[in-house]
């Protein structure tokens, strides 16, 4: 009963959506206060309604019910109870579902948002309920995650070994939430281009609703890249894969309309710029879903793929884009920007950031699609690394050396002069630690040690400017003190989100380069060098696991003084159903480093066996994950400010009832 | 669920990256680290957008093998790329060579970056003048104002501090 309990609730939140969109767009345009509740009304009973849907589902996949086709093809009883409920969006329908209720949930938030004025609101809520319409739409009809079977098997296939892993199983639900996060900003655009207005006021109410899909984001991406880094075994962290670009390229939009939605609410400027952003972040996510669940391009982690629903996908993104775009062409130019900044002003500094980002974000969607652009030519061809790291570098290199100076400028005039003389300080500990990086480091890489030296410089800039605001060293202790207390929560996320983008810039520079590997053929007994360290293979031996069965490999990684470090103990993993083997990493944590140990197939040689054994020594990789994780962080705290909650109750006003009959 | 893609990506990942098998290594350290750099740039055809670096797919050896060969027999970086972009066509490259059928390519986003400064320039242009800095009058007088309010309470001088209210 269960399954059919669900599917009768998506079919409920596909009606319940059809109402939000029409008694929104009704009432507004009837001024009828009474409609547009209604429609408030139906964007929540739809979140409840897609809720039930997902919870039966979930519940189909922790009972093990194989009469319902999506649980028979990626579940199986002998999994772990928490990769049983992750295996509920491990697949193409399962991972809709979460998709769909991501988008209910953030319609309901929404629909409960007491400060916005009422028809910006009810258009808002209108196109979410759009949005709705066509995302359950093609859930339900085509994409049905609650299909029952005809002759239900006895057992399941079970989850891609791949995917039973905690870090990718958490990775959906934040990386949805950042995509889908970006519809609400994407529905505010479209209702404020509706509306005709879009100018401060409505800047502020973008604001937290980026912030929070850009935090979400940011954590699923680093997560994404953390289980490629230990699951994968290749000991790198970020390929340039079509997928991981797909969720790169609406991150960086994000990034681009979280700045500039700050010039747009504190001076009025770019409005139009920032609309069209909000549009184009979406647009991104949803050509991210496409991209990565059609299986137009060959990626090394695709999965759940399916091209004929691919098609569906792109008529869906298509409308909604289309539309949306049609909307800002015609209403855009339309608004008025009459603010007039200098060229040296904290507004051109955010507007450098947001011209390069748009430019690396154009260059991830052109090296992504250009395997597509070439065919439509009859031409083969692609683009890998080693064209990003080339076109990228450069870019972001400008904005790094720009970015501490925009939060020292001030808005519509800044001083340069007394911006460079803050920030003397932090160039000369940029330039030291290049110098000294590039003299003690071997083998010599002049390029990384700049590369470390731009992350250094970061950090100090940033640091510089929150010292700025504490007057430290200008002002007594005390009243250094005391400001640190009421400085705005904003301003800590701005700092701590730079300090993130910072570290991990250090971490990516210096890893790159000074990354060592080495393998060997071991036999019991034999070692290795890697690097400093000596890696001596102790034994293999066959340990079973939960439903899988391990040839593990015992290694004593020791240091250069023959102090044993850890014990690695890297394995590879034969899973009962379906044979399949996957390898499990080992790694060593040491500060900043990892030691990071995979060990191959056996091989025999004469009565001996030997095994292929890598070591990687990943120089401060830490700071990878750990500079992602503090600029969400940072995001989070952005987002706790009071400022923005007080603004929120400041521009309440009372919903007009009735308008018309007062008319 | 697509089979072939999933066997693709597990016999990716149950062969480790043979490349880095100390049975095939040239015997010349430089040549072998050159070797290693072109096996980074050249993608295994048949794989899921790996590198032949990474795959262990029978092609990826024999792609190896060839270029291998050819590092030995002292052959240019430029000259190895070439020769197998003859062989197997520009998709094999992860790195598009510098030729004009990839103009948009490799131009394409330093010209939105130069797109986007044009329309700023352009911007300031038809604004005209930025504001007029204070005059030294009004420079003093804004001064004395916020010495003034420094004096007053706390609360109050905190809120109208530079810096402190803005982000």
């Amino acid at each position: 009963m269960t399954a059919e309990l669900g599917s009768f609730a998506l079919v409920l939140a596909f009606s319940l959506s059809l109402a939000q969109a029409g008694l929104s767009f009704a009432g507004r345009s009837r001024r009828d206060a009474t409609l547009t509740g209604c429609g408030e009304g139906a964007a929540l009973a739809a979140f409840v309604a897609i809720a039930v849907g997902f919870a039966c589902l979930i519940w189909a996949f922790v009972t093990s019910d194989f009469s319902v086709v999506n649980v028979t093809a990626n579940s199986h009883t002998e999994k772990p109870l928490i990769y049983k409920i992750a295996g509920a969006w491990g697949s193409h329908e399962g991972s809709m579902l979460l998709w769909c209720f991501m988008l209910t949930a953030y319609g309901a938030a929404l629909a409960m948002a007491r400060s916005l004025p009422w028809g910006l609101k009810a258009a808002t809520v209108g196109v979410q309920g759009c949005l709705g319409v066509l995302f359950i739409g093609y859930m339900v009809f085509a994409s049905n995650p609650l299909l029952r079977l005809a002759s239900p098997p006895v057992e399941g296939h079970s989850l891609n070994p791949l995917l039973q892993d905690p870090a990718l199983a958490a990775h959906p639900p934040f990386l949805y939430a950042g995509y889908v996060g970006l519809s609400v900003v994407f529905s505010l655009a479209v209702g404020a281009l509706i509306e005709g207005r879009v100018d401060s006021a409505w800047a502020r109410w973008v604001r937290p609703w980026t912030l929070a899909a850009w935090s979400f984001l940011t954590v699923g991406i680093t997560l994404g890249s953390f289980w490629a880094y230990y699951e994968l075994g290749w000991g790198g962290w970020w390929f340039w894969d079509p997928v991981e670009n797909a969720s790169l390229m609406p991150w960086l939009m994000a990034t681009a309309l979280l700045h500039s939605s700050i010039v747009t609410e504190k001076r009025g400027a770019l409005a139009s710029w920032t609309a069209f952003l909000a549009i184009g972040a979406f647009t991104l996510s949803m050509l991210g879903a496409f991209l990565v669940r059609s299986g137009v391009l060959t990626s090394v982690h695709a999965f759940a793929v399916d091209p004929k629903r691919g098609i569906l996908l792109l008529a869906v993104l298509g409308l909604t884009s289309g539309s949306a775009f049609a909307l800002f062409a015609w209403r855009a130019p339309l608004l008025k920007d009459t603010s007039v900044f200098a060229p040296i002003s904290r507004e051109s500094a955010l507007v450098i950031n947001n011209i390069i980002l748009a430019a690396v974000t154009s260059t991830v969607l052109v090296g992504t699609v250009w395997p597509l652009i070439l065919e439509a030519f009859g031409r083969q061809g692609g683009v890998g690394a080693p064209y990003y790291n080339l076109v990228v570098g450069p870019l972001m290199a400008v904005a790094f050396i720009v970015l501490p100076a925009g939060p020292l400028l001030a808005w519509k005039r800044g001083d340069a002069r007394g911006a460079l003389q803050r920030l003397t300080t932090a160039a000369a500990v940029a330039v030291a630690a290049a110098l000294l990086l590039y003299a003690l480091s071997s083998p010599k890489k002049a390029m990384a040690a700049v590369g470390v030296a731009f992350g250094v410089w970061l950090i100090a800039g940033a640091l510089t400017e929150v010292m700025g605001r504490l007057r430290i060293a200008r002002a007594p202790l005390a009243e250094s003190a005391r400001r640190l207390g009421v400085l705005p929560r904003g301003a800590w996320g701005m700092t701590l989100a730079h300090i993130g983008l910072g570290l991990f810039v250090m971490g990516a520079a210096y890893e790159s380069a000074w990354r060592i590997e080495s393998a060997q053929v071991l036999a019991a007994g034999d070692s290795m060098g890697l690097g400093a360290y000596h890696l001596r293979l102790d034994q293999v031996a066959v340990v079973p696991g939960a439903n899988y069965d391990a040839q593990q490999a015992e290694i004593t990684v020791t240091d250069a003084s023959g102090r044993v470090m850890c014990m690695a103990r890297p394995a590879r993993r034969t899973y009962d159903v379906g044979g399949e083997t996957t390898s499990k990493v080992a790694l060593c944590l040491r500060g900043l480093d990892d030691v990071y140990v995979v060990i191959g197939e056996r091989r025999t040689a004469g009565s001996q066996s030997t095994w292929l054994v890598r070591g990687f020594l990943n120089p401060w990789i830490r700071l990878l994950f750990l500079g992602p994780l503090l600029m969400a962080i940072g995001g989070a705290l952005s987002l706790s400010d009071r400022r923005l909650r007080i603004a929120v109750g400041r521009s309440r006003a009372p919903a007009p009832t009735r308008l018309a009959a007062a008319e | 669920m697509n089979v072939g893609r999933w066997a693709a990506i597990f016999g990716a990942v149950l062969c480790l990256a043979a490349a880095a098998d100390p049975a095939d290594r040239l015997a010349d350290p430089a040549q072998e680290a050159r070797a290693r750099s072109l096996f980074r740039e050249t993608r295994c055809l048949v794989c899921q957008g790996e590198s032949v670096d990474d795959s262990d797919a029978p092609l990826a050896a024999d792609l190896r093998r060839v270029i291998r060969q050819h590092v030995a027999s002292g052959a240019s970086d430029g000259q190895v790329r070439a020769f197998l972009a003859a062989r197997y066509g520009d998709f094999v490259l992860f790195r598009p060579r510098l030729i004009w059928k990839n103009a948009i390519l490799w131009s394409g986003p330093f010209l939105v970056a130069l797109v986007g400064l044009g329309l700023l320039i352009s911007r300031q242009r038809s604004r005209g003048p930025a504001p007029a800095e204070l005059s030294p009058e009004e420079e003093a007088r804004l001064t004395a104002l916020s010495q003034r309010s420094d004096t007053l309470a706390p609360e109050l001088s905190s809120k109208n501090a530079p810096g402190l209210t803005e982000t």
